[in-house]
């Protein structure tokens, strides 16, 4: 009985393998402790958008607006956090309240999720875009010091998404209100019905969500040192795809931290990988697209030989 | 310190114009196993809905140990007074282990530790209610085979942490349990019962109601009919309070006309798991049963009957069981319900006919006895039973010769049932065949022939003539080898 | 009176129409009481390109609880181009400029299936993953200069009678051919069978894959056609013509009244809806908004609408 389920948990580390193996294949150089924290230093950014995602696919919804409430949270801390440090962080505490909201108005109404973020994304696009026409703003200098630390041995990055993966699998898989987080993905009814309260469990996974947005704006701010309302537009994209690549499912509260973390390293080490491989410009999307079609073949190959065990 | 576990006095609740319960009393002592009967749509799962706290009555009182509860009654008020239940719909989170949906029900399973101590407390319970289980603490629940589930639900039931057990309802607890679970929950029962807890117990199975219970009470029509000690009743006075008619039952003992050994063969199919071993054949207007313990192969076979792998030459219809999962499209009528599977007969000029497809549900609501004035309205509109028929009435009204049927009674009122028994008899009698899986050895007696599964093979194939519940039994229990 | 206004309360679409009117009102106060006509016609003129697209989508999303086919710009992109390099200006070439287009877009709609089928990938992520491919084809076959379209394509892309514009008319045609097949054909039926429940639908006897098959190539059919006319509508095929109709697809169809989680597809509602929006964007323009202030406004009124509508699947207790 666990034999196939540790085959679907390894999945995700394969993968990575895989790519990690095709890209040093292809660019040698890319194998030393500088080459792999230029290759992943997207990493962190990327896996925090995707542990935010996951936290909400977890109660059965989807959010199609955390690409852009990161470079809203990008454009704040570029501005307001930098100008006035106390008006910045409450501005910021109002972005992740304002995530509860929308997770509550979502249960209260019954509506679908996909729909709602649609909308929240114009929402966060027209913050960012009315309080920063076009690029700039100021990275404050702790985020930069943070992002760029240069740590022995390993690089930075992944440190840091071990930490992340580690930290959210202890919270969502072993405590037990991870298992009530789960269950209400599992099953809603039966929830509500052993006394638990699906608002407050939807409330606080959406204010998780909206935590490790806020985190995942000011690492990328770090990164990019000044904001962009559009610069994290593809983060949404990135982040459903890091779930499933990390063996998550849509529905059922099927989750998987660490593969989630695993799987955002993966698509950004697959980034990298394509421009080593100098994909002429007009395929660099197409290419994208193929890696990840031919990665999820590759799980769907390997799913169908644990189910014929 | 009162005898009393629960009271419901002058309980009322109305789903819009459909009156589910009309005032019902209800009184349960403490340590008492009470017994509840009743036809589909007698009140008896929105009683219990009520009781649990998952529905708020339009009128009536609840009095909890002979006191009115503190606060406003709700699902976690009904929980710390100890009341529990097991529905017809399992509430087990199928992403979840069995200790970590032991979790759920238990909010004090928390803090550091909380896996350890909720492994044992569910694990201890299942080996007291069901020994020789081979149920894991960490196995999950999507895993596990239905009568498993069953059987984590039930056990989480009687798990205590903090409040006190007071009242346990079971609605249709047997339903997907095999026979030898089914009568370790039964003394189970009867042993919990001796140490104070109260057991409200739902069956359409009267054998079971009338062995265990102390007392039974049959609600119809939303109401309390009948309430007695159970020796002062026997299944023909507890059919008879339900209304059915007594002669009828007594009459399935007949013989009607068999096929002829001579007519067609339909289907010939063998259990693909296996290797060699035997086959199984129908003829034309041959009712055939699968018998044996829930689970060893009889619905994979239907199944693969269905998909086309084996010997099929005819149109083939399926009849789902879990009505919820397989059957019920939530969102159309009973109309829509039923002729879903007839669509091309209804073609006229490249387009579906919407008078003719009308047409052809009110003769079936008329045919099978659906019990609504109107066949455009919601299919949740109608009780279980009724939902039931409907999926029958489908896979009739199609053009398919051969008919599967996945234990399509669970949790059917007796009724029904015999309505649809003799609806499949004038069928079969008009040149269809059934291939019919059931747990229940009763309905076996409709058959023309029944095959006995163990373990995913066929064990034995009895003749109408030759068959008794004995044999039933024996194969059902048959030894590798032996 | 009283039955026709009741039996309009009860239409599930009746919502996004009054929308549409209420915005159109606004839009026309804020005019200066002026250019109600014209504001409406240029309103279905953009909006007959949206309902296009949002018949497909519409379709695909009934076929259940995450099916979405977000590969649509790409197809459109890849379309136009295709049907602009190939007609040339010519009006001789207009039918194979079509057809080879179409035939294109039925290739994505079968890649789609095939990757959520064979591949069994997600349908959000296949469609994703293959809007990617389509795009780069688009991308670099479109590459050089922007061929307009030939004049009659051009014309009847752009005609009005009596402001109603050609290809308004034309797809009030297709959404009415699109609503009778989904109540009144098998595939329809099994389309909604399928988006209530998947196994019932097989179990009842109804063929699930070619189903699913057929609406993701429908989608991407319509697709398709909706890059041939838009192209023809803005005088060429641009790289980024779909960008917008990504959102506009999804929108429509759930403003409209159709179930997001499947088995309920609602026609008329994505006419009111896509009028709706286009008469937003009107209205906000009219009025002056800045760019920003339209993006929050339009976000803030999907929401709005979705949350004062409710759900179509209440709670079942």
């Amino acid at each position: 009985m666990t034999n196939p389920r540790l085959l679907r948990a390894a999945l995700p580390f394969l993968t990575l393998a895989i790519v990690l193996t095709a890209t040093f294949y292809v660019q040698p150089r890319t194998m030393s402790y500088f080459g792999l924290n230029l290759m992943l230093q997207y990493a962190v950014p990327i896996a925090l958008a995707t542990i935010a995602q996951m936290f909400i696919i977890t109660v059965n919804d989807l959010d199609l607006s955390i690409g852009p409430f990161v470079g809203l949270v990008g454009v704040v801390a570029a501005t307001v956090l930098n100008s006035s440090p106390v008006l910045g962080a409450a501005a910021l505490m109002v972005c992740v309240l304002a995530y509860g909201v929308v997770g509550a108005l979502i249960h209260v109404r019954n509506l679908p999720s996909i729909v709602v973020t649609l909308g929240l994304s114009f929402v966060w696009l027209g913050i960012s875009v009315t309080m920063l026409p076009s690029p700039g703003g100021k990275a404050p200098a702790v985020l930069k010091a943070i992002m760029t630390v240069q740590t022995p041995y390993v690089p930075f990055p992944i440190l840091a998404a071990v930490a992340i993966g580690l930290v959210v699998h202890l919270a969502l898989m072993t405590t037990s209100f991870g298992v009530v987080a789960r269950g209400a993905g599992g099953n809603p009814k039966a929830l509500a019905r052993a006394g638990w309260s699906m608002l407050g469990t939807k409330v606080v996974m959406y204010m998780l969500a909206g935590l490790f947005g806020l985190l995942a704006g000011l690492a990328l701010l770090g990164l990019t040192t000044s904001a962009d309302a559009h610069v994290a537009d593809r983060y949404t994209l990135y982040s459903i795809a890091g779930v499933i690549l990390g063996g998550g499912e849509f529905i059922g509260g099927r989750i998987n931290p660490i593969g989630a973390v695993v799987g955002a390293l993966t698509l950004a080490l697959a980034g990298a990988f394509l421009i080593f491989l100098r994909i002429s410009p007009d395929w660099q999307i197409g290419a994208q697209g193929a890696v990840l079609i031919i990665v999820l073949a590759l799980r769907a190959l390997a799913s169908t030989r644990e189910k014929s065990l | 310190m009162s005898t009393e576990a629960i009271r419901l006095d002058g309980v009322e609740k109305s789903f819009g114009a459909v009156r589910a319960l009309a005032g019902v009393d209800l009184v349960v002592a403490v340590g008492e196993c009470l017994g509840l009967v009743g036809h589909n749509g007698a009140g008896k799962s929105t009683l219990m809905h009520v009781l649990a706290g998952a529905l708020l009555p339009d009128a009536g009182t609840l009095t909890v140990g002979g006191a009115e509860p503190k606060a406003q009654w709700s699902a976690a008020a009904s929980q710390a007074a100890g009341i529990r239940c097991v529905f017809q719909e399992l509430s087990l989170c199928p992403n979840l282990s069995v200790a970590e949906n032991a979790r759920i029900t238990h909010a004090s399973l928390r803090g550091f530790g909380w896996k350890g101590r909720a492994r044992a407390l569910i694990c201890a319970k299942l080996d007291e209610i069901f020994p020789g289980h081979r149920i894991a603490p960490d196995d999950e629940i999507a895993q596990l085979p239905i009568g498993q589930r069953q059987m984590v639900e039930i056990a989480r039931a009687f798990t205590v942490t903090t409040a006190p057990l007071r009242l346990v309802i079971l609605d249709e607890p047997t339903s997907s349990l095999d026979a030898v679970a089914a009568g370790q929950l039964l003394s189970y029962i009867r042993k919990e019962t001796t140490r104070g807890t109260a057991v409200i117990l739902i069956s359409h199975i009267l054998g079971e109601i009338l062995a265990t219970s102390d007392r039974i009470v049959v609600m119809k029509d939303g109401k309390q009919v009948a309430a007695r000690p159970a020796p002062a009743f026997d299944r023909s006075s507890l059919m008879a309070a339900m209304g059915s008619d007594l002669k009828e039952v007594e009459a399935r003992g007949d013989r009607w006309q068999s096929p002829k050994a001579d007519a067609a063969v339909v289907v010939r199919a063998s259990p693909q798991r296996e290797g060699g071993g035997s086959e199984l054949v129908v003829r034309e207007g041959e009712i055939v049963g699968l018998a044996g313990l829930a689970g060893h192969g009889q619905t994979r076979l239907l199944l693969q009957i269905f998909a086309g792998h084996a010997d099929v030459d005819r149109p083939v219809a399926f009849v789902a069981g879990d009505r919820q999962s397989e059957g019920v499209f939530n969102l159309w009528s009973i109309a829509e319900n039923i002729t879903v599977a007839s669509l091309r007969a209804l073609i006229r000029r490249g387009l579906i006919n919407v008078a003719a497809e009308a047409k052809l549900a009110r003769a079936w609501r008329e045919r099978i006895g659906i019990r609504t004035s109107d066949m455009g309205r919601n299919i949740l509109t109608l009780s279980g039973g009724n939902q039931q028929k409907v999926l029958f009435a489908r896979a009739l009204a199609s053009d398919a010769r051969i008919i599967l049927m996945d234990d399509p009674m669970r949790g059917v009122d007796i009724g029904t049932k015999l309505e649809v028994y003799a609806m499949i008899r004038a069928e079969a009698a008009s040149g269809r065949s059934f291939l019919w899986y059931t747990t229940e050895l009763d309905e076996l007696t409709h058959c023309d022939k029944v095959y006995v599964f163990w373990n995913g093979k066929i064990s034995d194939s009895i003749e109408a003539a030759d068959f008794s519940e004995q044999r039933v039994l024996r194969a059902s229990f048959a030894e590798s080898g032996a | 009176m009283k039955g026709l206004l009741s039996w309009l309360r009860g239409q599930p679409w009746i919502g996004s129409f009054l929308a549409a009117g209420l915005v159109w009102i606004l839009a026309v106060v804020f005019a200066g009481g002026r250019g109600g006509g014209e504001i409406l016609s240029s309103a279905l003129a953009f909006a007959t390109f949206t309902v296009i697209v949002g018949l497909g989508q519409m379709m695909v999303i009934t076929t259940g609880p995450g099916n979405v086919d977000l590969s649509i710009p790409a197809t459109m992109t890849l379309s136009g181009v295709i049907a602009m390099k190939l007609m040339d200006t010519e009006s001789a070439r207009i039918l194979v400029g079509t057809a080879a287009a179409m035939g294109a877009s039925f290739v994505v709609g079968v890649a789609n299936y095939a990757l959520i089928r064979l591949l069994r990938i997600p349908p959000i992520i296949a469609t994703l993953s293959s809007s990617f491919l389509v795009l780069s084809t688009a991308i670099s076959v479109g590459r050089g200069l922007r061929i307009k379209p030939p004049p009659p394509l051009a014309d009847f892309a752009t005609a009005r009678a009596f402001g109603v514009p050609f290809t308004a008319i034309a797809v009030a045609a297709l959404t009415v051919i699109i609503g009778l097949t989904l109540t009144h054909t098998i595939y329809g039926r099994t389309v909604a069978a399928i988006g209530q429940n998947e196994r019932a639908a097989w179990l009842a006897g109804l063929d699930v894959r070619r189903t699913r098959f057929a609406t993701y190539v429908l989608s991407a059919m319509l697709a398709g056609l909706c890059g041939i006319l838009q192209s023809g509508f803005s005088g060429g095929a641009a790289l980024n013509m779909g960008d917008d109709f990504l959102l506009a697809s999804i929108a429509v169809v759930v403003i409209g009244g159709t179930s997001v989680a499947g088995g309920r597809g609602n026609v008329p509602g994505i006419w009111g809806a896509a009028l709706f929006m286009y008469l937003l964007v009107t209205m906000l323009n009219i009025f002056g908004a800045s760019p920003g202030v339209r993006l929050i406004m339009t976000g803030l009124i999907i929401i709005a609408v979705i949350a004062v509508a409710g759900s179509e699947n209440p709670r079942r207790p």
